[in-house]
Order: C-alpha cells, then sequence, then structure tokens
C-alpha cells in the first residue's frame, strides 16, 4: 500500500490524525488511550502500530525519537496533492 | 491477603529516593541495608503514611532495561498515582523541571498525565471522577 487514497480509508486510521491535529508529537500509549477512550475503538496495540505505519509510509505521519522516547506527528503536506488535482475553488457557479 | 508493597525498579536507589521524596512528596518509610549496595527502601503518601509502600527496587537484573526501554519508548507508564489536582500536580512537576511525555488529557472518565520519574520509568497520574 502506497497511496494516501488507501490510506484514509480506514476510520482508525483518519482518527488517529484527528487526534494528532489536537495535539501533535504523541506517543504510541497517548494514542491507543485517546483511541480507545475518546473513539471507542476496539484495537490492539499491535494494530494501531500497524495503522501508524501505513499513515508514516504514505508521509502523513512522521515519528521522532527524543531521547528514550518516541513521539508521532502529523504531516498534512501530502494531501495538497489531491487539492492539486481537483482544486477546491472548482465547482459549480464557481468559475475561474 | 493485602496488598502492602508495590513495587518500581530504579536505576539509582539513591537517586531515586531523592526524587520520590522532595519532587514528587512521597515520605521515606522503611530504609533497610540488604548488602551488595542494596537496600530495602520504600515509600508511602505523606496523606497515607500507613497505606500500600512503593518499593524502589534496584534495576540490575539483566533483563529489566530491555523490557524498560520497549515500555518507555512506546510511552508506556509503569504504574499510575492519584491526584486530587492533575492541572495544578502537572504545573508543579513542569516547574519543577520534570519532563511530561503526556500533559493532562480527559480520557473518557479519568484525566492523565504521563511522566519520566527520571529513574529510568514513565509514571502516570490521574484524577479519578468525583
Amino acid at each position: 500500500m502506497s497511496d494516501i487514497f488507501e490510506a484514509l480509508t480506514a476510520p482508525a486510521r483518519r482518527a488517529i490524525l484527528d487526534e494528532l491535529q489536537e495535539r501533535d508529537g504523541q506517543t504510541l500509549f497517548e494514542l491507543c488511550a485517546r483511541l480507545t477512550m475518546k473513539h471507542g475503538l476496539d484495537l490492539t496495540r499491535q494494530a494501531i502500530s500497524q495503522h501508524l505505519g501505513v499513515l508514516e509510509e504514505v508521509g502523513l505521519i512522521t515519528t521522532e525519537r527524543q531521547g528514550r522516547y518516541k513521539f508521532h506527528y502529523i504531516d498534512a503536506t501530502p494531501l495538497r496533492s489531491i487539492v492539486d488535482r481537483w482544486p477546491t475553488a472548482r465547482s459549480r457557479g464557481t468559475k475561474k | 491477603m493485602k496488598i502492602v508493597v508495590t513495587s518500581v525498579f530504579v536505576d539509582d536507589q539513591e537517586k531515586a529516593v531523592q526524587f520520590y521524596t522532595t519532587v514528587l512528596g512521597f515520605t521515606k518509610k522503611h530504609d533497610v541495608p540488604l548488602g551488595q549496595n542494596m537496600r530495602w527502601l520504600t515509600v508511602v503518601s505523606p496523606a497515607d503514611p500507613n497505606g500500600v509502600e512503593l518499593l524502589l527496587e534496584p534495576a540490575n537484573h539483566p533483563a529489566v532495561a530491555p523490557f524498560r526501554d520497549a515500555l518507555i519508548g512506546d510511552g508506556i507508564p509503569w504504574t499510575s498515582f492519584g491526584v486530587d489536582d492533575i492541572h495544578a500536580e502537572h504545573a508543579r512537576l513542569s516547574g519543577l523541571g520534570v519532563r511530561f511525555t503526556q500533559p493532562p488529557t480527559q480520557m473518557g472518565p479519568v484525566m492523565t498525565a504521563v511522566f519520566d520519574d527520571t529513574c529510568g520509568n514513565l509514571i502516570q497520574i490521574a484524577t479519578q471522577p468525583m
């Protein structure tokens, strides 16, 4: 899997991006707690880890090791390719 | 049967007792030399001096380091302590230079935060709903 469209199909992955949007730079532990407690997602830590792997592969998140901990950050840059392909300014009645 | 002692592995017992008393605010309960520079070293909450003791246990077994490193890498706390006002504790401990990997965050019915105890562990604090 290597495109952002596939990466965004899973609700869990969209929830991960929502949570990182709310607070950037989270450990796996914090993300797991948020997905369980706030989104009611019943996922194992391994499953969440795999979702993070998919998001990282397409560049929607980056990870950074600071000292002994690993943090996850959102990077929405790849989403620009969607808007570049289908510009949001183009819709009926909005000629430009 | 009662839970009397629970434990946390620490890299250095002297450094740990300093952190757990002067920074976190627990009080030393038992300090018994065990030989080989090891101590039976426990602290308790001043709010509950006859309550559960926390044993600051030497982390010298070779299996401890890789195990703890894996937990810390994923941000997983070793144990959890209860606090009345998590925002006040977060502010107080941050002011003392304590590093938080997770600031106070509402997780369903509880609000939790996670900090580094400087002795090789992440510790969670939590405020229970009234």
